[in-house]
């Protein structure tokens, strides 16, 4: 059904992406902003204070927000030049449909009508679970609240997921497991006094850039920086250790650390002993993890594994830090928990300068994975499948427990119940699978057998080229609410222009079907973010992410509050577990052991290097938005593979050359990119882009047991050379865009 | 005001490379979207090292001495501006004698532009765009006597080219010598592949 409905270059054409060079009306310098709005960064975790300044209803530029604590006025190249995504030509403006010959306008009415009519024509016909929703956290919690409320209550369907599932919740369920909470230790103010810094799998100047100047203070101070990744990023170049080992073998490396703590006697025998169970499974579990099985395992040498234990055993503060890298795999838990039993090994939690996080990645990542978003989860992160938990949220809803759907599948469990036939209906917002997930070739033939597509999106992304009906959402600056940062830290976002055309907000539109659906009882209340957030406060109040005492009053004079918050006296948590009290019944840590097991794919004869996948500082995500933005394009237009000179050399490769990359899944023909930088036995592509351009044509859909993480991070590939004109003709397009987007014409300049 | 207790230091060791100065230089009020600075990867085959390029305001500029339109100016406050649209010819003088790569004319323009410390800003006791964003504080604009306790690393304003001494407003900061530099990751990892 849902094949596109013109061919790529057709739909390119006419919705984008196109690049935005200049602000509205250009850059003539007689433009004044008539106001400023103290809001904040729509892209990543860390949600740094940002200013926009805006004239006739549009956002024309920024100004720093050096008061806002976090940042202090920093922002990152795609935080300088987010503005440029408002008044952007490739803005959905009306319900758009598919029709055969392509995607025309919509009368809105008509488009709410159709989608109800199929909503309940297949969940008649195929049951309730048979229609699924997808979504995504960049979403405010107030979104993200209602999205969930909307999938379970509205909708009826257990199948709600979102796209954290690619992001965060080996984090989150690696830190649920040990600390019995899902969040940050600390602020990030913890940084600064930290004697030792580990940094493992987090390219923190490119995916966290801001959190660079935290570490730098530290090294100020003279903190010893410790960096894990199979590239040396721009933070390894200087780090007093860079070890750049194997992909996938990041719980080798952590479990042979503990091993060398507990022999050398490093281990806070006290801490453990008052604060923690497990401690002896799972030293047993590391028993045999030796310097040189480590280094068998890892491709470090002993002595770096033996002098990153001595540096991280015998620090008196320290803060560990994690990311997407030892995340994304289908041991993802596995490495958070082995991390997580480093930290608790040393005592060093809980106290100023001894800290732990997982660096979120996605905008609300934090926020949006804590009120009822995920298959598994009821708001104030309780368990659906918990009957205190159920009943107390069926008391906030008005439900009863039978209207209250139980757990469903995960996002690629979707995707794969989609290809299998089992789901016939999709409404997916904020969330981009056709080049997010992987194995998009699969994604695509998931798509295409939907009865009925129905997507939310300000851009047409590619993923919503497969809908049959697109309602125009609104941008992060066109509405209200809050957003929760990495640290933990509830934030406000503030509306700085009205949306164009019919464009809306995503809350009004779920809120419109969900009354057109008959389920208005549940919905009709919530007239703005501000009442969704009410509602979040109340169905929060209790869990372990208890925002009962927030309040967006109190967020805009605290500039911002860290949960838990459980009253409005309540001044909020920046430092979680002080006194060694952590949020399981018992009030202990836990130890996990984790031993040892290799990635799901691994090289061999026919696959013999190893491919890692990530992000670079001019792109988030899937590129729905950075894509279109000229500045971040003509930095970066297109994706490259790393290849470490050696392993050019054996395949007879120079900066430049093409290079094919097969992995089982698929293939791709990219430059090479030749940097000593990286390990000789692995290559990297960054994924930000669609189709044949697509890092996730290669990836596996293997995933973590539990979390339901892809393993992004570790798959098999083979490079084979091959000529300049096998370059798939989206890169020369995008090479020659970015060329023209460098030499700006003096008209666009206004000089 | 810009007075001789704030200072402009350029901390390339700390430089992650994302341009984010480019890109706010261009959003400065008079900048009108064209980046007066630039940024460079050193040599990206070896290392990740990247270097932002900002004018370093000399007591006696060269550019302006080898000036034969007299359109590049310094404020008694030690600020070199862009050179003056009516005067500048285009000769690429000053783009030759700088010894530090700074003044770009640009074939478009036919003008030299360079960086002018954000004069909008700085001239009211604000930061440089470029400083203010930089997520690295590679680029810092702060009091003077408050730096070489803050960093360890010793700012530098004396600089000899051939037998000329140039002495600059905008300090280079130099690395503690026992700085680590990790570059081939082939060579941190034992017995190759």
């Amino acid at each position: 059904m849902a094949h596109l409905p013109e061919s790529p270059a057709s739909l390119r054409a006419q919705f984008g992406p196109h690049l935005n060079l200049a602000p509205p009306g250009g850059w003539d310098a007689s433009t004044q902003a008539e106001r400023t709005v103290a809001t904040h960064c729509c892209f990543c975790g860390q949600q740094c204070g940002i200013k926009l300044k805006v004239a006739g209803n549009q956002v024309i530029g920024f100004e720093p927000w050096e008061e806002f604590p976090f940042n202090q006025g920093k922002l990152c190249p795609k935080g300088v030049k987010r503005y440029l995504q408002g008044a952007h030509p490739d803005r959905l403006l009306h319900a758009m449909k598919r029709t055969p010959t392509g995607f025309q306008p919509m009368d809105w009415n008509e488009a709410m009508e159709r989608t109800v009519s199929e909503i309940q024509r297949i969940q008649d016909r195929y049951g309730k679970d048979a229609f699924a929703l997808l979504s995504g956290v960049s979403l405010s919690n107030e979104k993200s609240y209602l999205a969930g409320k909307f999938a379970r209550l509205g909708l009826g369907t257990r199948n709600l997921d979102y796209n954290g599932r690619l992001c965060m919740v080996s984090a989150g369920a690696g830190n649920k497991k040990a600390f019995g909470v899902d969040r940050a230790a600390n602020s990030w103010a913890d940084i600064e006094g930290a004697d030792v810094i580990w940094v493992t799998g987090a390219n923190v100047a490119e995916c966290a850039p801001i959190t660079t100047d935290y570490i730098w203070r530290a090294r100020d101070r003279g903190a010893k920086l410790i960096v894990v990744d199979p590239r040396i990023t721009p933070l390894a170049r200087t780090a007093d250790l860079a070890l750049p080992l194997k992909p996938g073998t990041d719980s080798a490396l952590t479990n042979g650390i503990l091993h060398l703590l507990d022999k050398w006697d490093l281990v806070d025998r006290a801490f453990v002993r008052d604060h923690c169970n497990g401690f002896e499974e799972t030293l047993a579990a590391a028993r045999d993890c030796t310097p040189e099985w480590t280094s068998r395992i890892t491709g470090l040498p002993v002595a770096a594994i033996e002098q990153a234990a001595r540096l991280w055993g015998e620090a008196k503060t320290s803060f560990l830090m994690h990311a997407r890298g030892i995340e994304h795999q289908s041991k993802g838990v596995e490495n958070v928990n082995s991390c997580i039993n480093m930290v608790l090994a040393t005592g060093r939690i809980g106290r100023p300068s001894c800290g732990y996080a997982t660096i979120t990645g996605q905008g609300n990542g934090q926020g949006g994975r804590e009120h009822g978003h995920k298959c598994d989860q009821l708001p104030g992160n309780r368990d659906i499948e918990n009957p205190e938990h159920r009943a107390h949220v069926c008391s906030v809803w008005g439900c009863t427990d039978e209207e209250l759907p139980r757990k469903g599948l995960s996002a690629q469990e979707i995707m794969n119940e989609i290809h299998a036939g089992g789901i016939k209906g999709l409404l997916c917002l904020c969330f981009n699978p056709a080049v997010s997930l992987p194995d998009t070739t699969f994604t695509r033939e998931a798509l295409e057998k939907l009865e009925f597509f129905v997507g939310f999106d300000f851009f047409l992304s590619e993923t919503a080229q497969h809908a049959d009906l697109v309602f125009p959402s609104a941008l992060h600056e066109e509405d209200e609410g809050t957003a929760t940062s990495a640290e933990g830290r509830v934030i406000r976002l503030r509306k700085a222009v009205d949306s164009p055309g019919e464009a809306r907000p995503d809350w009004r539109i779920m809120v419109e079907l969900a009354h057109r659906l008959g389920k208005g009882r549940f919905f009709d209340h919530f007239t703005s973010p501000e009442a969704i957030f009410t509602e979040l406060r109340r169905a929060s109040s209790g869990g372990t992410a208890d925002y009962g005492g927030i309040t967006y009053g109190k967020i805009e004079r605290q500039m911002g509050v860290f949960w838990p918050c459980p009253t409005e006296d309540h001044p909020g948590t920046p430092r979680l577990f002080e006194g060694g009290r952590f949020f399981h019944p018992d009030g202990r840590a836990r130890f996990i052991p984790t031993p040892w097991r290799p990635p799901m794919e691994e090289v061999d004869a026919e696959y013999p290097v190893w491919l890692t996948t990530g992000r670079v500082v001019f792109h988030y995500l899937s590129g729905t938005q950075t894509r279109r933005i000229g500045f971040l394009v003509a930095q970066c237009p297109h994706p490259y593979v790393e290849i470490h000179p050696r392993l050019a050399q054996v395949h007879g490769l120079k900066d430049g050359d093409a290079v094919e990359v097969t992995t089982r899944r698929g293939t791709l023909v990219l430059p090479a990119k030749v940097v000593a930088t990286i390990r000789p036995d692995t290559v990297f592509i960054p994924y930000h882009w669609p189709g044949p351009l697509g890092a996730n044509r290669l990836t596996a859909r293997n995933l973590d047991p539990v979390s339901k993480i892809p393993e992004f991070k570790v798959s098999a590939c083979r490079l084979t050379p091959t000529t300049p004109d096998r370059f798939p003709p989206e890169l020369l397009e995008l090479q020659r865009q970015a060329a023209a987007a460098r030499l700006l014409p003096e008209k666009v300049l206004g000089w | 005001m810009v007075g001789g207790e704030l200072g402009f230091f350029i901390d390339a060791q700390r430089c992650i490379g994302c341009r984010s100065c480019v890109a706010a230089c261009g959003e400065c009020g008079t900048h009108r979207g064209h980046p007066m600075i630039h940024l460079d990867e050193l040599d990206r085959s070896a290392s990740t090292q990247t270097g932002p390029t900002v004018c370093m305001h000399c007591e006696d500029p060269i550019c302006a001495m080898s000036c034969p339109a007299d359109a590049i100016k310094r404020t008694e406050d030690g600020v070199v501006h862009a050179s003056q649209k009516p005067r500048c010819v285009a000769c690429q003088n000053c783009e030759l004698s700088c010894p530090f790569g700074v003044p770009i004319v640009l074939p478009g323009l036919e003008q030299m532009l360079k960086c002018d410390l954000c004069y909008d800003r700085s001239s009211i006791g604000l930061k440089p765009m470029c400083a203010t964003v930089c997520p690295s504080q590679a680029l810092l604009f702060a009091p003077r006597h408050e730096v070489a306790a803050m960093r360890n690393a010793q700012p530098l304003r004396e600089f000899q080219v051939g037998s000329l001494t140039i002495r600059t407003r905008t300090a280079v900061m130099v690395p503690d010598p026992g700085t680590p530099l990790n570059l081939d990751a082939a060579l941190l990892i034992e017995g190759g592949f």
